[in-house]
Formats: structure tokens, C-alpha cells, sequence
């Protein structure tokens, strides 16, 4: 290290970290590297060192380092520190920020004087590789620095950063990549994807010590467990304990549903107003910024998040993590606990809060998994041919190319490794003229190829419509939310689904406030302050995530293992053996299902522990199945542990039931009307640049009339183009979206003739809680009262302190079949629970 | 497929589920905003949207006559999506079209989409029509015609139903005493929610929504649906 940046580690009481100079050692042999490190240890210091120490030793205009980092907020972070130590060592390197949010005047410099240091977005670098010059542009490049690898492959802005990364490698060959991640379970995917020839052995691995493991605890309401749930909020008194006893404090929990809640629940109890904000990811940018710096300079006392928080920013002085309900998986724990203090050396404090019975085993799962640092996630899916479409006809605006050529360079892309040239040259016909079997778009093809069969981007107009098209996060179709009146009102944003179901005059909790629905305006929802009466609260869809199979396989082996038990709290070992006695334990290797009548209904509850997506589908399959059988099935809920499907006949003969044939026909016919699929198709067509995205400021009045419905789109292709490429684009996505379909053949071929039926005269102790959640996913007209005495009820039956209800002989109910419909369609996409009522 | 019967203006007629009406006594089959080549026509603005938007609404408009054996079928207007859209149909798409004009009395009510009649594809061309006490336009009258009902489209009306917290959205009729307004035939025709106020003003009584389903239609007053009061169907 040259004597200037020894001096100032020195100054600062700081010392090279073995990493640290690894990653200096390696990149002076001009070698590519991944560094993994816990935060906290100096990662992007150890990233940015090799280009400093260079751009010292030899001054020099024009670009030398890229820096790309998934989240806008992190690039403009990182530039105010790196600005720092560039300073005070007097060093003459000049950098910038280029996101979304860079005015037209500074986006105009960089291109005509690059600065040495380049801080970016893969969105903005995918803009900046398609316009004509980027090779002047690029020409001199020595390194690409990638924040959070972890974070982007195996998602689609990655696809679209691994196609452009080797975009790079074509115009400044010869350049190093450094990547910088989190620990993960699969490290050779990331090496690979470092690797500018797509495989693992083209990059260097180095790895930094673990640091200090965390103390990770639970924590539990006092009085009562809950049997269901997943809010929380029973634990408020002992959060606001935990606040008022720490200075800082993130609670992170898994929805922006479950945010808003917590929120509300905590201010309720906040006697001293501590300063606690909300942060989620539908809220105003404005509005997060202002959390962020808040927290930032050691203004709040705790914030509320959810994902939108998971990574980035050192906020410095964290003192504790706490997880509000179930933890889904150590990977993500893991990340979550990190948040906590980013100091590699000291342990980071984390207290998990589990809502409910069943999450008290998934926590102590987690707690156990950590320990043993089993960490789980999939290996990265392959590329997204519709992420593949946008960079092709991007690669076409900058220059002509030859395919045979182009292909080469994707393929040394990891994500598109494995990419066939069928598939290549079927993306590159789309992009052309729409790739239809029926002639006739000739006249408005984009691309066209010269007698050396090198393709030519058509027009200027089509390159210009292909710059407003660029990156791959696309929206759901959401409203924004503004006070109405106001100038700067814009508050966030919520699901047109959701905004729908308002009436005016009905109340919302949003942005940690109570707000007043007006009226719907074009795309606004039009509210104001201090709405009064029960609030709903907004849902996203996707808002939940399923538990990892590992933590899965771990509660499992815990529930069949009696003397693991003393982990738990009291009421849990009581509703073990309760269950034990009743009914039995699931095995690890069998499949238990309950049966039992209840009211005038039949029970069939089937735990599978595969998480409550995969549940979700088993559910819409065992239904079709109970039909054609004569069951009469009336509805069905999945939690992240158990399925419980109640019909209007028994269910006999249920080993057949769960035979593995179900996977044939019956789920091809799902898939092909699922509204996951259609919501697939949906993302595919707009990355892909079949559906123009909407444009801010073209909304007309008829906006709704004359947006093209990518649903219709979707059928009338289904039905006359089957394998057209964005049709198999989009099976390829869900079938990665959906590993849930393969954790359900996994499970139907392991649990093969062993499924124990046990036909129970009342409801298990075990199935209580899934039961309560039948209670709650049906209509609700009834207030919260009627609701605990539902819950009690369920209760004191289960533990035998009370009869059932008598059994009714089923009222034959003719199914209304368009109700039926949109309850499946309904079950399938939702993610996240509906707008429920809080009392 | 079980269409609803109405009766206005002292006519029976039926709402079929696949959006059309038949006026059984007349022999007549009602049809409102086919948009042929909408598809074709995003194309000349650079979405290459699929090419078969035509074939599946001709598709459509084939079994609504197969059904009902109508003797005369009338078109509400914006048949075509642009003035170039007939010019633009692939030669099987217009031969097919041919041969429905030829087969049965066409009316072409004309749109704002085409003003114009469409050349050499048969059929006779009106702005608007009247037979008996229906009178047959593309753009409703701001007020109720004074005598007769209207059938109409150009709204291409849907909406929306509120059950176990989420939502169900369909192409529907909209029928009060003095006006049928008919959902948009076109395989790739959006809707306007009932709710807005271009539709709502049409109908300051109130009406009745029949939304489409897979084999039968759903009502609801205007007023349900408006205050999100239904919750299960």
C-alpha cells in the first residue's frame, strides 16, 4: 500500500484487513474477484482500494472504475464516503453518481468527460451501454465493482447487469471485475457470475473471517401464546420495552401490511413520543429519504421495515434487531441481524418475536440453523429470455452486430450460460418483427439485417422507444395516494386492487397514518389526514414469502423429536403432547392427515410443512381432485405449515388422494388460467418491449380504454401460438417462481404410500391454528368479538374441555360457479392476506 | 350458455353471455365495438402486439350467429380501430367477413373509430339506425331519447365486484328503462369501470350491470356495485 493511504489508515486508528489486501494483492495480478464478507467488515473499502491505490500512482482523465449497486440510495452513499478518504489524502480522482434521479445538464458531462469513479444502477449502466458513443465512453475502463452480488443474480436486474457487464467486456476488453457479497449457501453461481467467461473458475474467491456470531434470542408476549396470526401485535408492550431500553432499534417485519400495523400498534403505546418512523417500500421516495437520513444521523429511536431495509446503507449505530414474526429462513435472518451494529468484531443483537405457536418452532429452527450456519436460498434461476429481447434490441441502437457474434458474447453471461441457439435466434426474431407464425408485421419490423447478416436497429424512433423502455422492475398496476389539495402531497402507493374496495369515507392505514378515502382521480387516490371508524389496511401482492425448505425439514424433525422440546415455552411442550395424545406427530418422513367433521363441515387438514405458496397450489389440486371424487370441496387455506381444505362430504381413501398423478393434467390445466401466470406474462411482455410501459404524463382520460390489456394479449397468443418465445419465456419464469410446484412433487414422492390418516371425531390441537386462519380469510361481517369467540371455542374443543359443535347433515349447496372462480383465482395470486379490519 | 332475458320499450330481448343482444322477434343479433385490427394498428406504433386480435374476435361474432341464426346482426360502431383497418385485415380475416355480410342483413353503425364505411366488405353502412322502437347508435345520447331505447356502445363498460377482500373484474351490460349499453366485443378491448363518470351520468336512475361470465351473466344494480356492498356472489 503506498505511503499516503498507509498514513491515513493510520490516521484513523485503522489497519489493513487480511481481505482487504487480498482483494489489493489479486487485482493487481489482474485477477477477478468475489470477496464475501459479513457486513460490517470493510467490504466496499476492500472493493474500491485497488482502483484508488492505481488512480493515485497514475493521475489520469477519462473512466476508470464502475461501480454498480442495486439500490439508488447506496451509490449516492457510497460516493459521500468514498469522497472522504479522497480528500483528506489529497488524492486527484474525480467521481460521481449517474441514477434515475440525474439531471439532464450532469448526465450531459459524464458522457462528454467520464469521471474516474462512476457510481451507478444496472437500469442506468443499461442506458448508458445502449447509446451510440458508449464505446468512447467505456474505451478506457479498468474495473467493475458490483456491490451485493448476492442480491442481484438470479433476479432480472442481474440478467440485464450480466449482459451488459459483457457488453463491457466487448468495448474495454481486459478489464477486472470485482464482486462483492453477503455469505451465501452457493458460491459457485457467484463466482461464475463474476467471471467475464460465465464460469466459476474465472474469478477468485476470498473470503473474510465470520466475525463474531450473533446473539440472537426470543422473545415472548407475556400472558397468552397466540395460536394464530401473523401480526404480532399481541407483542407490542415487550417491542416498546425493548425501544425504550436500547438507542437504536430496527423491528423488521415481512409485509408492508404487517408494517403499517406494527406501527400504528407501537405509537399507540409510544407514552414518551420517541421519535419512530415506518419505512416500506410503497412509500414516497421523499418519505423514505427522510427515514434514512433520520436514522442516519441518530435522530430515531427504532423504525418499522420490512424488506425495503434488508440491505445496504451502514446506518452505523444500530443496537439490536428484532424480527417480528417468522424469520422464513437463516439467509435472510442472517441479513436482517447484520443490520445490527457494523462492526465485524462484536456480536450483533437480534431478538426474534414470533407471532404465533408455530412460528416459536420456526424461530427456534432459525436460532439453531443460524448456529450451525446452514444457510439456505436456490442457486440462481437462468437468465430471463425477455430481460435477453430488451438488451438485444438495446445492443442494436448502440451499434450493428452479427448474431453468430452476439451469441458468443450472451452466452459468456452466466445467467445465460446454458442459452441454446434455438432460443437466441427465436428472442432475436421477436425483437425483429414479433417472431408470429402468422406473417404480416414485416412493414414494422425494428430490426433489419444487412447482405453480411449484421442487424440494424430499423429507426431513430424505434431506439428512442427502446430508451424509455430500459430496466426490469416492473410495477404493479398501483395508484398513487396524495392528499388532496396540496401541492407536494404524494404519499406512496397502494394496489389498484386494493383502491378499488374503497369507499369514500372509508379509512386507511398508510404511511404509519390514518387517512380519509375521497375519491379516485385518474391514477390518484385522492385522501386526507385523520380518517376516523375501523381502518383497513392496504395488502401488496407477493407480500409474503414462503419458509425456506431447511427451516421446513428442521421443524419437522423437531415436532418428532420429544426431547428437543425443552427448547420451548411452556405452552408450547403442553400443545405438543396435547397433540401427541390426541392425534399424532407429523414423522420426518410421512405425511400426517387429520380428518375430522366440524360444524356442517368435513376437515381435511394435510401437514406438509412446504411453505405456504406450495400449499397454496397442492390446495387448488386436491380440490379438483375432492370434486371429481364427489367431496364437495368448499374452500380451502394454506399457512406456511399445513393445508386444511374443508368440502361438504368426508374425504375417504385419502392415501389416493395424495397420489403423485395430480402433478399431470390437473396442473398444467391450473397453470394455464392462473392468475400467476397471467401476472408472469404480464412482467415478460413489458421487459420484453411487447406492452410500451406507461409513460408519466401520457395518461389521457381514456387512459384505461386504450392501455392494451396484457391479459387479452395473453390469451389470444395462448390460444394461437403456444410455444411463441415469450409464452415459453413466461413458463420458464413461473416454473422458477414457482419452486413451490417442485417442492410439491418432492413431497408427494417422498410421503408415497405413507401418508397416516388419522379420522379424528373433533379437531387437533395441532390444526387450531390453521383453523382460526379459515376464519379469518372468509367473509368477514362480524367484528373482532365474535372472532375470539370463535378462537376460543376451536380452543377448548381441541384441548377437550369442550364438545364440539353437533354435525350437521350438509344442506346440498349448488356451488355458485363464478363465485368459485374468482376464490381460486383469488387464492392462487394473492400473496400477501387481504385488507383485514383492525379493531 | 343461458342469456338473460330483459324487456324494454315492451321488446323481449336476451343478453347473451359472450356480450351481445338478441331481439328474438326481429331476428337480430346486436353487436358493439369489435375493433378489428387493433392489434395491427399498436404494430404501426411499435408494440408488435399478437397479430390474431381479428381472427378471435371473427371467432367470437361466428358462434354468436351460429347460436342464434340471426337475420340481420348489427355492428355498434368502431368496428374498425382506424380508418386503415379494413384495408389491413389479412385476406382470410376479410374473406370470413364476407362471408357473414353476405349470409345475413349487416348493419354498420359508425363509430368515432370509423367514420367512414368500410370498402368492399359488404354490409350496409349507417351513422345511426332504428327498427321498431330500438334505436341503434354507437355514442349514447347525453339525455334519454325521448322516445324509444337506445342500444349503444363505445363505453365498452365493465365492472367490478367486491368479494372475500378482493375483487372480480368483467366486461358488463349497463341497462336502465331507456338504454342498453353493450360491453365491447374485441379480443383486445379494455373497459371503463361502470363507476366512471362518463357511464354513471349516462344512467342518473340507476340501472342494472350484467357482467359477463363463462356461461351465464351476474347482476347488480349500479347502486351495489358503486358502493362496494356486495360481498360474495
Amino acid at each position: 500500500m503506498p505511503a499516503n493511504f498507509a498514513r491515513w489508515f493510520a490516521g484513523r486508528g485503522w489497519s489493513l484487513r487480511p481481505h482487504q489486501r487480498e482483494v489489493l494483492a489479486a487485482a493487481r495480478a489482474g485477477r477477478n474477484v468475489l470477496l464475501i464478507a459479513p457486513t460490517g467488515g470493510g467490504k466496499t473499502l476492500a472493493g474500491f482500494l485497488p482502483s484508488l491505490v492505481d488512480l493515485a500512482a497514475n493521475p489520469r482523465p477519462g473512466l476508470h472504475t464502475l461501480y454498480v449497486s442495486p439500490l439508488k440510495a447506496l451509490a449516492a452513499d457510497i460516493a459521500r464516503n468514498l469522497s472522504a478518504p479522497v480528500a483528506e489524502m489529497g488524492l486527484a480522482i474525480t467521481l460521481d453518481t449517474r441514477t434515475g434521479d440525474t439531471g439532464t445538464e450532469a448526465r450531459k458531462r459524464q458522457r462528454t468527460t467520464p469521471p474516474n469513479v462512476l457510481l451507478t444502477t444496472p437500469e442506468s449502466l443499461a442506458l448508458l451501454v445502449s447509446q451510440p458513443d458508449a464505446g468512447r465512453m467505456f474505451a478506457g475502463l479498468k474495473t467493475v465493482l458490483i456491490d451485493e452480488v448476492h442480491a442481484l443474480a438470479g433476479i432480472k436486474r442481474g440478467d440485464q447487469l450480466a449482459l451488459c457487464m459483457a457488453r463491457l467486456s466487448a468495448l474495454a476488453p481486459g478489464h477486472r471485475r470485482i464482486g462483492l457479497s453477503a455469505t451465501v449457501a452457493h458460491r459457485a453461481p457467484l463466482l461464475a457470475y463474476v467471471s467475464p467467461d460465465g464460469l466459476p473458475t474465472g474469478a477468485t474467491l476470498i473470503e473474510a473471517d465470520g466475525g463474531a456470531p450473533p446473539e440472537i434470542t426470543m422473545m415472548l408476549p407475556d400472558g397468552r401464546l397466540p395460536w394464530s396470526g401473523h401480526m404480532g401485535l399481541f407483542s407490542a408492550p415487550e417491542i416498546m420495552a425493548r425501544v425504550r431500553g436500547a438507542g437504536m432499534t430496527i423491528i423488521f417485519v415481512n409485509t408492508r401490511a404487517q408494517s403499517e400495523l406494527m406501527f400504528q400498534a407501537l405509537w399507540r403505546l409510544n407514552d414518551a413520543t420517541l421519535p419512530i418512523a415506518i419505512h416500506h417500500g410503497s412509500l414516497e421516495l421523499v418519505q423514505r429519504k427522510r427515514v434514512e437520513a433520520a436514522m442516519a444521523a441518530g435522530e430515531l429511536r427504532a423504525v418499522v421495515a420490512t424488506s425495503s431495509l434488508d440491505l445496504g446503507i451502514d446506518w452505523g449505530g444500530v443496537d439490536q434487531v428484532l424480527q417480528i414474526g417468522a424469520p422464513k429462513g437463516v439467509s435472510r435472518l442472517l441479513q436482517r441481524v447484520g443490520r445490527a451494529n457494523h462492526r465485524m468484531d462484536e456480536a450483533s443483537v437480534a431478538v426474534l418475536v414470533p407471532a404465533n405457536r408455530f412460528e416459536v418452532l420456526e424461530c427456534e429452527a432459525a436460532i439453531l440453523g443460524v448456529a450451525a450456519r446452514e444457510l439456505d436460498g436456490d442457486p440462481p434461476r437462468p437468465g430471463g429470455l425477455d430481460v435477453l429481447a430488451q438488451h438485444l434490441l438495446g445492443c442494436a441502437c448502440t451499434a450493428p452486430f452479427h448474431p453468430d457474434e452476439m451469441f458468443d458474447e450472451v452466452r459468456s453471461a452466466s445467467p445465460y450460460a446454458d442459452l441454446t441457439r434455438t432460443d437466441f435466434d427465436d428472442v432475436l426474431r421477436f425483437v425483429e418483427d414479433g417472431g408470429y407464425a402468422l406473417a404480416g408485421y414485416e412493414r414494422y419490423r425494428k430490426l433489419f439485417r444487412d447482405s453480411e447478416g449484421r442487424v440494424h436497429v430499423m429507426s431513430e424512433r424505434v431506439a428512442r422507444q427502446h430508451r424509455m423502455n430500459i430496466g426490469t422492475i416492473v410495477d404493479a398496476p398501483s395508484l398513487k395516494v396524495r392528499h388532496a389539495g396540496r401541492v407536494s402531497g404524494a404519499i406512496g402507493e397502494i394496489e389498484e386492487n386494493f383502491a378499488a374496495q374503497l369507499v369514500a369515507g372509508d379509512t386507511f392505514m398508510f404511511a404509519g397514518r390514518l387517512l380519509r378515502f375521497i375519491r379516485i382521480r385518474e391514477t390518484t387516490v385522492e385522501v386526507a389526514e385523520g380518517g376516523t371508524g375501523e381502518p383497513k389496511v392496504p395488502t401488496w401482492i407477493g407480500g409474503r414469502m414462503p419458509m425456506s425448505t431447511n427451516l421446513a425439514a428442521r421443524v419437522r424433525t423437531m415436532l418428532h423429536q420429544p426431547e428437543t422440546w425443552h427448547l420451548f415455552p411452556e405452552p408450547v411442550r403442553e400443545w405438543l403432547a396435547l397433540q401427541r395424545s390426541r392425534s399424532r406427530m407429523p414423522g420426518p418422513d410421512d405425511l400426517l392427515v387429520e380428518t375430522f367433521p366440524r360444524g356442517d363441515r368435513h376437515y381435511l387438514v394435510a401437514y406438509c410443512f412446504e411453505g405456504r405458496q406450495a400449499h397454496q397450489t397442492l390446495g387448488l389440486l386436491l380440490t379438483r381432485r375432492m370434486e371429481r371424487a364427489g367431496f364437495q370441496p368448499l374452500g380451502f387455506v394454506a399457512t406456511d405449515y399445513v393445508l386444511a381444505i374443508w368440502s361438504a362430504r368426508e374425504a375417504t381413501d385419502v392415501a389416493t388422494l395424495f397420489e403423485a398423478d395430480m402433478m399431470g393434467d390437473d396442473l398444467d390445466a391450473w397453470m394455464a388460467e392462473s392468475s400467476m401466470l397471467r401476472r408472469t406474462f404480464r412482467n415478460v411482455a413489458v421487459i420484453a418491449g411487447l406492452i410500451p410501459r406507461q409513460q408519466p404524463g401520457a395518461e389521457s382520460k381514456n387512459r384505461r380504454q386504450v392501455t392494451v390489456n396484457s391479459d387479452l394479449i395473453y390469451d389470444v397468443l395462448r390460444r394461437h401460438q403456444p410455444d411463441h418465445v415469450l409464452l415459453r419465456a413466461t413458463r420458464l419464469d413461473a416454473a422458477a417462481g414457482l419452486t413451490d410446484v417442485g417442492r410439491i412433487a418432492g413431497m408427494l414422492a417422498r410421503i408415497h404410500g405413507r401418508v397416516s390418516h388419522m379420522a379424528l371425531s373433533r379437531c387437533s390441537p395441532l390444526a387450531v391454528p390453521v383453523l382460526l386462519e379459515v376464519g379469518r380469510e372468509s367473509v368477514r361481517t362480524t367484528g373482532d368479538e365474535d372472532l375470539l369467540l370463535e378462537e376460543a371455542a376451536l380452543v377448548a374443543e381441541a384441548m377437550g374441555e369442550a364438545e364440539p359443535p353437533p354435525f350437521k347433515l350438509p344442506v346440498p349447496e349448488p356451488l355458485e360457479k363464478f363465485a368459485r372462480r374468482s376464490r381460486t383465482a383469488t387464492r392462487a395470486g394473492r400473496g400477501g392476506g387481504m385488507g383485514r379490519r383492525v379493531g | 350458455m343461458t342469456p338473460a332475458p330483459i324487456h324494454v320499450a315492451g321488446e323481449r330481448l336476451l343478453l347473451d353471455p359472450d356480450g351481445a343482444v338478441v331481439w328474438p322477434a326481429e331476428h337480430l343479433l346486436v353487436v358493439a365495438d369489435l375493433h378489428f385490427e387493433k392489434g395491427s394498428s399498436a404494430a404501426t406504433k411499435g408494440s408488435l402486439l399478437p397479430p390474431w386480435d381479428t381472427h378471435a374476435t371473427l371467432d367470437r361474432l361466428a358462434g354468436l350467429i351460429r347460436r342464434h341464426s340471426p337475420r340481420t346482426v348489427v355492428a355498434l360502431g368502431d368496428s374498425f380501430h382506424d380508418r386503415d383497418a379494413s384495408g389491413r385485415l389479412t385476406h382470410c380475416d376479410a374473406e370470413r367477413l364476407r362471408t357473414i355480410t353476405a349470409a345475413v342483413r349487416f348493419v354498420w353503425v359508425l363509430g368515432n373509430h370509423d367514420p367512414l364505411p368500410p370498402q368492399g366488405l359488404g354490409g350496409e353502412a349507417h351513422g345511426q339506425w332504428a327498427l321498431g322502437p330500438l334505436r341503434f347508435r354507437h355514442e349514447a345520447r347525453g339525455r334519454a331519447a325521448a322516445t324509444g331505447v337506445e342500444l349503444c356502445g363505445h363505453h365498452h363498460p365493465k365492472a367490478q365486484v367486491v368479494t372475500r377482500g378482493t375483487n372480480v373484474t368483467r366486461p358488463c351490460f349497463v341497462v336502465d328503462p331507456h338504454r342498453v349499453m353493450l360491453p365491447a366485443l374485441g379480443a383486445y378491448t379494455g373497459g371503463l369501470d361502470v363507476r366512471a363518470p362518463a357511464i354513471a351520468r349516462l344512467f342518473p336512475r340507476g340501472g342494472r350491470a350484467f357482467l359477463l361470465g363463462r356461461d351465464r351473466l351476474f347482476s347488480f344494480t349500479l347502486g351495489q356495485l358503486s358502493e362496494g356492498l356486495i360481498t360474495g356472489v
